[in-house]
């Protein structure tokens, strides 16, 4: 019999999930994850970024090149550094912020996600700054809503967290240089319910870092976590051996229930980092961490705030790449670009490549 | 005679194909007040010996296909769907027979709720119904359910779903009186401990999507456990829905040792992978998860080698709000009635399995682990029978679903092979 039955080809039902985030001029539209997106656009990322730090040291940090945007903060997941950092980019910018925090007890009463959505969309914001504990939830949203509002994901259950990833590379690059070739990353912790993690792991690949690597027990370490392009360790020093960069990251109290680790006494005895561990990394070995710390859980305080720290410079940073990615995705349409270089033509800021394209 | 006549209908010229009765050939069908009355060679039936004649010359003429698996929702989640919807739905998509699990609410664990659904389904006056009755007391694992009271009222065998009957004392004391009554249990394999919170297939898309996984041996540990006190009490066990190829294995081991069990699979179980999911698809989002292409292929070649008896539709319907959210929160299922028929027929266009072999699975294969008199064209048999066009193409579109839930992850496939004329105990019920 002849082979007729056929799965479609028609993307509009086999809608592809990595591609949403761009335009049909291959802008970034929409900024979910970091996978999916080429060395090209995570590197306009971070130059764009580099062009906001100087407005962020400046005495005023304000460059209008968002003026009369509306900016919605959506978070359905408690965050105050992200929420702030976020609102910080956005007003440095002069876009206009609405902060709001859904509880998940209000979306129980009844209200559907997509009905909250759509009821905020009414109010005429231009992007949805989206935090929430549901794995694809920013996705889902940026299928959703109406087609000129650009999402961005601050946090997506144990999915992904790109903005963070970026501002990580952003401050590995500061201080390693832009060659991610010859670097060893190290990530360090619960890799299993962590979306920074599966965020670094994208982008570190994408930039072609030479050895990416985690490390934890193997219960904090998800089933074939080896094919996204990571090497497995369990055992601390020997996965920060000569390390360039050494990621820890927040160890939840929860864990200990569900008999996914016995103690925290006995995490930080094997996989909390200390001074004498990080003797084995390289000399000028940085260490990073997306906050909020956990001290004396997966971190030693003399670690945390010693001079190999740049867990301070992360969140800084953190408003250059949140700035730069807002640009990038509300500077996309030709007009709006328009009006915006000229409008910091006569401000006169360095915001170079922000909001031109190409 | 013109009593005969006024109930009388000849299915012409077709190719009939009836794997109970090893049959493979052109034929004509008399039907005779609800039953079979003859088959004869092609043409040699008088059409003036009955009120109505089906050209079935281009069609090909199955029994009415038996579901071992259908949620109707009704009692309990009639905003998704009603046994009226639902039947009707089956009848279009050639489905004669649907068993319909004990889950629904109230729970089937008690005649008056067998005798409700038996109201609806008559009145419906579509597909028939047949039900399994809870395993436990209000599906709750702690107390058995009055069995004896069930089968009296007619539920065809037993079971508590995806439910956990965590006490294995109390498993095998539900099997062991189960037994006593010639009840056969059937078993959604399912270690609820390991499963929970999980929304699909433990494995690299899960961890690149960040989704809680649900792994393998959350099957295979509840098959275990399963055969080890279905060799201690004797009962007949049937396993639904099997999702693995390490569970298609357990189920062919214990057909080898003699064991009395029987095991079907979803029909989506055998044309989707967890690569479907990758996209955040909702529509998706079923309950065993979708699993690798290995375990795709093992579960084909089980429905091959006769290992798996039955495929069955595993129908879940729901409204659309139920997959309007992120992939976690969205409810787990597909609306497959209509695409049963379509995906085994896909099933034997790409792979070697032949088409009366397919056929097998969903009608006598089923019927017989139901205990029916149903999926054959025996002479004497009610005459439930499915005619289908084998080259007719069409694709799944949702203003073409007659079920109340639209979701199906098959929106926009094309399929070779559509149903033309369903007859329930010998009543054209459905003529597209």
């Amino acid at each position: 019999m002849v082979n007729k039955a056929t799965k479609p080809t028609d993307t509009l039902i086999g809608h592809d999930a990595w591609n949403i985030q761009l335009d049909k001029n291959g802008h970034l539209k929409h900024f979910l994850t970091t996978e999916g997106l080429g060395t090209e656009i995570l590197t306009q990322i971070l130059d764009t970024a580099e062009s906001f730090a100087d407005i962020n040291e400046k005495s005023v940090k304000k460059v209008p090149l968002l003026r009369g945007k509306t900016i919605v903060n959506l978070f359905f997941e408690a965050s105050t550094r992200t929420r702030t950092t976020f609102e910080l980019a956005a007003k440095r910018l002069s876009a206009d912020v609405l902060n709001i925090n859904i509880s998940t007890s209000a979306t129980s009463k009844g209200e559907t996600l997509l009905d909250t959505l759509q009821n905020i969309q009414a109010m005429h914001c231009d992007m949805f700054v989206v935090r929430h504990s549901d794995s694809g939830a920013a996705h889902y949203i940026a299928n959703n809503v109406a087609q000129n509002i650009s999402v961005i994901n601050a946090g997506d259950g144990s999915h992904a967290h790109p903005t963070q990833a970026m501002l990580d590379m952003f401050t590995i690059r500061r201080n390693k240089g832009a060659d991610f070739g010859n670097l060893r990353v190290a990530i360090v912790g619960d890799i299993l319910h962590s979306r920074v993690a599966r965020s670094q792991i994208h982008a570190l690949n994408t930039l072609n870092t030479g050895d990416v690597r985690v490390i934890a027990p193997k219960t904090l370490l998800p089933v074939g976590i080896e094919s996204m392009g990571v090497n497995v360790f369990n055992d601390l020093e020997a996965g920060i051996k000569d390390a360039d960069v050494v990621i820890m990251l927040r160890l939840q109290k929860e864990r200990m229930q569900g008999a996914l680790l016995p103690s925290e006494q006995e995490y930080f005895q094997l996989y909390g980092l200390t001074e004498e561990r990080l003797q084995v990394a390289k000399s000028d070995a940085i260490v990073m961490h997306p906050g909020p710390i956990n001290r004396g859980v997966e971190i030693d305080s003399n670690v945390a705030d010693g001079p190999r720290s740049v867990i301070l410079d992360q969140v800084s940073n953190g408003i250059s790449v949140r700035m730069a990615v807002m640009t990038m995705t509300l500077g996309r349409e030709p007009e709006t670009n328009n009006t915006k270089q000229e409008s910091h033509k006569k401000d006169g800021h360095a915001a170079d490549s922000a909001g031109t394209r190409k | 005679m013109s009593n005969i006549l006024s109930s009388s209908i000849l299915i012409k010229n077709g190719q009939l194909i009836d794997p109970a009765n090893n049959i493979n050939q052109r034929a004509d069908i008399h039907i005779i007040n609800g039953k079979i009355a003859a088959i004869e060679a092609a043409n040699s039936i008088r059409e003036s010996d009955s009120r109505q004649t089906i050209d079935a010359s281009q069609l090909t003429v199955i029994p009415g296909l038996v579901d071992c698996c259908a949620r109707l929702r009704e009692p309990g989640l009639e905003h998704k769907a009603t046994i009226n919807s639902e039947t009707v739905a089956a009848t279009r998509a050639g489905i004669t027979t649907l068993c319909c699990p004990p889950d629904t609410n109230p729970v089937i664990d008690e005649p008056a709720v067998v005798e409700l659904i038996n109201q609806k389904t008559a009145k419906a006056a579509h597909s028939k119904v047949v039900m399994l009755g809870a395993l436990s007391a209000g599906l709750h694992g702690k107390h058995l359910s009055e069995i004896y009271a069930l089968k009296q009222a007619g539920c065809v065998g037993l079971s508590n779903c995806r439910e956990p009957i965590e006490n294995s004392l109390i498993l095998k004391r539900a099997f062991a009186y189960a037994a006593t009554f010639d009840m056969r249990v059937f078993i959604e394999p399912d270690e609820h401990w390991l499963s929970t919170g999980g929304c699909a297939h433990e494995g690299k898309i899960a961890t690149r999507l960040g989704l809680k996984g649900i792994p393998v041996s959350a099957e295979t540990i509840a098959i275990g456990r399963a055969l080890e006190l279905v060799a201690e009490t004797g009962v007949s066990a049937h396993f639904g829905r099997l999702s693995s190829a390490q569970g298609a294995e357990m189920i062919a081991r214990a057909k080898n040792e003699q064991l009395p069990v029987t095991a079907d699979v979803s029909a989506h179980q055998l044309h989707l992978t967890e690569l479907d999911i990758s996209s955040f698809n909702s529509a998706c989002h079923v309950n065993p998860p979708l699993r690798t292409q290995r375990d795709l292929e093992a579960l084909q070649n089980a429905v091959a080698s006769g290992t798996i008896d039955a495929i069955c539709s595993d129908h879940q319907p729901h409204d659309a709000d139920a997959k309007q959210a992120p992939f976690a929160s969205t409810e787990a299922g597909i609306s497959s009635l209509e695409t049963l028929l379509p995906l085994c027929l896909r099933l034997s266009q790409q792979t070697s399995l032949k088409l009366s072999e397919v056929i097998n699975r969903i009608t006598c294969s089923p019927a017989n682990i139901l205990g029916l008199n149903a999926g054959t064209l025996s002479i004497g048999a009610n005459a439930d029978i499915c005619i289908f066009d084998e080259n007719e193409d069409w694709q799944l579109r949702t203003d073409s679903i007659s079920s109340h839930g639209k979701n199906t992850p098959f929106l926009g496939w094309n399929f070779q092979g559509k149903v033309k004329h369903t007859l329930v105990n010998g009543e054209l019920l459905f003529s597209d």
